[in-house]
């Protein structure tokens, strides 16, 4: 049994389609991530997993349990630590972990050991009895992910981690999220729009654009697929020299982009000189060539055509945009 | 079926009030400011105020006390109710909401939490009359007061969380407090006897729950009443019943954005 599949799972809210027929499985003990612009729908999706919007479309099974007919057997196998902050400020560190352990219903005994489990593990266990609303950004974060895994949950949902965190701290959640996925066994579903984040922790990657996946796989596997090595090409008439490259067998993929294109290839030092003839062949000049590595943009930007930071800017006004029509709308 | 009346869950969401009450001490001292004022201004300002509604054994004082108490219980319930608004604000609607618990326990525990802080709140209130003057009741009529203010409390808590399950933010706080809040206290009978207003505006009283509730605690405390106490108590039990059933029932529907 995997921990998470989706069938075609759906969600349109009015005209927008936010989550687009997505079919995943992603098997226990995984740190998955799912990576995309902000309003690609991955909140979205985690909420649907998490049993907070009901699809309008499709079906998922969480650790077995259907997200529509079995939620409270869902909530329980889930753990969750939202995109922004869900704490209670008033309460101290630990009476925040306590009223969410009484919520799932643990007994003392249990709650007590746990809650000094999950304080160690986030490293908070001086800091339990400050209120929260004297805790800095990245403590609360801690602390949330502490409470996210009070329960024993099998699943954490982790809704964009870092956002909002300076780099330092940033790496130490990572630490934290890589140490509760190797050591404490939780298969995690991360979200984030930050390339380096996926790179770094995930052991697989779905990448969504416009409530789509449009490609699944390892990192690694995601950046050989576009090519070992990755032409960096200026010259005087990009388009033409775009159609021409694709015919060539050895090129994997090209993106055309402002004022260059990105050819894929392997070994591609010894494709600078193949570059050069094609393009003088059809009285084209070249500008510049370099090599690089590929990284997780790039592979964004083969797949979807955009780059994630372009991107934001159009699905956030896409997302205000279908903010404005719901909000004279009451309720579903 | 048996987890809609989660016990712990329903204390813990109580306990969580009393903290966060506790905690608050100057809102505490700040929301006794104003009904310590009108008691105060309002009982001196209008202690010879005569009315062939008012019985000339009781002062004005004595009578509007009563009234202050309830609208002391109107307030502080249904703010308690609205402050949902504020865990949704503050995203901890969704801590709430993404636990097994069902919605039911949910809105138990916000009530039961709700009923105590505002029945506190007007317990403290009642010390404060008590020393400007009021006369204390024997103890079936404190008895009797109690359980109004537990009625009145739960009634409007749950009124507070139907207007707030219906609300998207706080924007609109300033309309409720102006055309809900107020028309219900000013319409209760609590600050003057209503047979002084015209006859239309008697025939709203009478559809106020909340004039049930003065009447009920003005017959406990000093012994008049428009109605008998069996009346008014039947008249809020139903309101209270239904606004906890509507409330139960937005709220299970509420979507946690």
């Amino acid at each position: 049994m995997d921990a998470i599949t989706t069938n075609n799972l759906t969600k349109t809210f009015d005209t927008l389609t936010a989550v687009d027929q997505v079919s995943l499985s992603i098997a226990k003990g995984e740190l998955f991530g799912l990576l995309g612009p902000n309003g690609a729908g991955k909140t979205t999706i985690i909420k649907m997993l998490s049993t907070l919007l009901s699809p309008t479309a499709g079906t998922a099974f969480v650790w077995g349990h259907d997200i529509l007919h079995e939620r409270d057997a869902v909530r329980r196998s889930i753990g969750m630590v939202f995109q922004d902050p869900a704490v209670d400020d008033q309460l101290t560190g630990r009476e925040n972990l306590d009223f969410h352990a009484r919520m799932y219903g643990m007994q003392k005994a249990v709650r007590k050991n746990r809650m000094q489990e999950v304080l160690a593990l986030v490293g908070l266990e001086d800091k339990a009895d400050i209120l929260l609303k004297n805790y800095s950004g990245g403590m609360k974060r801690r602390l949330e992910i502490a409470r996210g895994l009070m329960h024993y949950p099998n699943v954490l949902f982790l809704d964009e981690p870092t956002l909002g965190l300076d780099p330092q701290t940033r790496h130490h959640i990572w630490e934290y999220i890589r140490n509760l996925n190797e050591k404490q066994q939780v298969t995690i579903i991360l979200t984030t729009h930050y390339m380096e984040e996926a790179d770094a922790l995930c052991s697989r990657i779905a990448i969504i654009d416009y409530g789509k996946i449009r490609a699944v796989d390892t990192p690694a596997a995601l950046k050989n697929s576009i090519g070992n090595d990755l032409l960096h090409i200026k010259a005087s008439d990009l388009d033409r020299l775009a159609v021409a490259l694709e015919r060539q067998p050895w090129v994997q993929g090209v993106t055309r982009y402002d004022s260059y294109i990105y050819a894929g290839a392997r070994h591609g030092e010894e494709k600078i000189p193949l570059t050069v003839n094609l393009a003088q062949s059809l009285g084209i000049q070249v500008t510049s060539i370099s090599i690089r590595k590929p990284t997780l943009e790039d592979v964004f930007l083969h797949y979807t055509g955009k780059t994630i930071r372009e991107e934001d800017v159009s699905n956030m006004d896409r997302i205000r945009a279908s903010m404005r029509r719901n909000r004279g709308g009451g309720h579903p | 079926m048996k987890e809609w009346f989660n016990l712990q869950a329903i204390y813990v969401m109580w306990l969580r009030e009393m903290k966060r009450y506790v905690r608050a001490r100057s809102r505490i001292i700040g929301s006794l400011g104003m009904p310590f004022f009108f008691l105060i201004f309002l009982g001196t300002g209008f202690k010879n105020f005569r009315s062939p509604n008012l019985p000339s054994s009781v002062d004005y004082l004595n009578f509007v006390a009563p009234g202050i108490m309830a609208i002391v219980l109107q307030l502080g319930s249904m703010f308690g109710g609205m402050s949902i608004l504020w865990d949704r604000q503050f995203g901890f609607l969704k801590e709430i909401m993404v636990t097994p618990v069902s919605r039911v326990a949910i809105v138990l525990g916000r009530t039961m939490g709700g009923i105590t802080t505002a029945v506190l709140q007007c317990i403290l209130f009642f010390c404060v009359a008590l020393l400007a003057g009021l006369k204390l009741p024997g103890l079936s009529g404190v008895l009797n007061c109690l359980l109004f203010m537990i009625l009145i409390a739960c009634a409007f808590v749950n009124m507070g969380l139907v207007i707030a399950s219906l609300m998207r933010d706080m924007q609109g706080f300033s309309i409720i407090m102006n055309f809900v809040m107020v028309p219900i206290f000013l319409l209760s009978g609590a600050l003057f006897p209503l047979q002084e207003l015209p006859r239309w505006a008697q025939s709203l009283c009478y559809i106020n729950p909340l004039f049930y509730g003065v009447d009920g605690l003005r017959s406990s405390l000093i012994g008049i009443s428009v109605f008998p106490v069996t009346v008014d108590y039947i008249v809020l039990l139903i309101f209270c019943c239904s606004m906890v059933i509507l409330g139960a029932f937005l709220f299970s529907y509420l979507d946690v954005d």
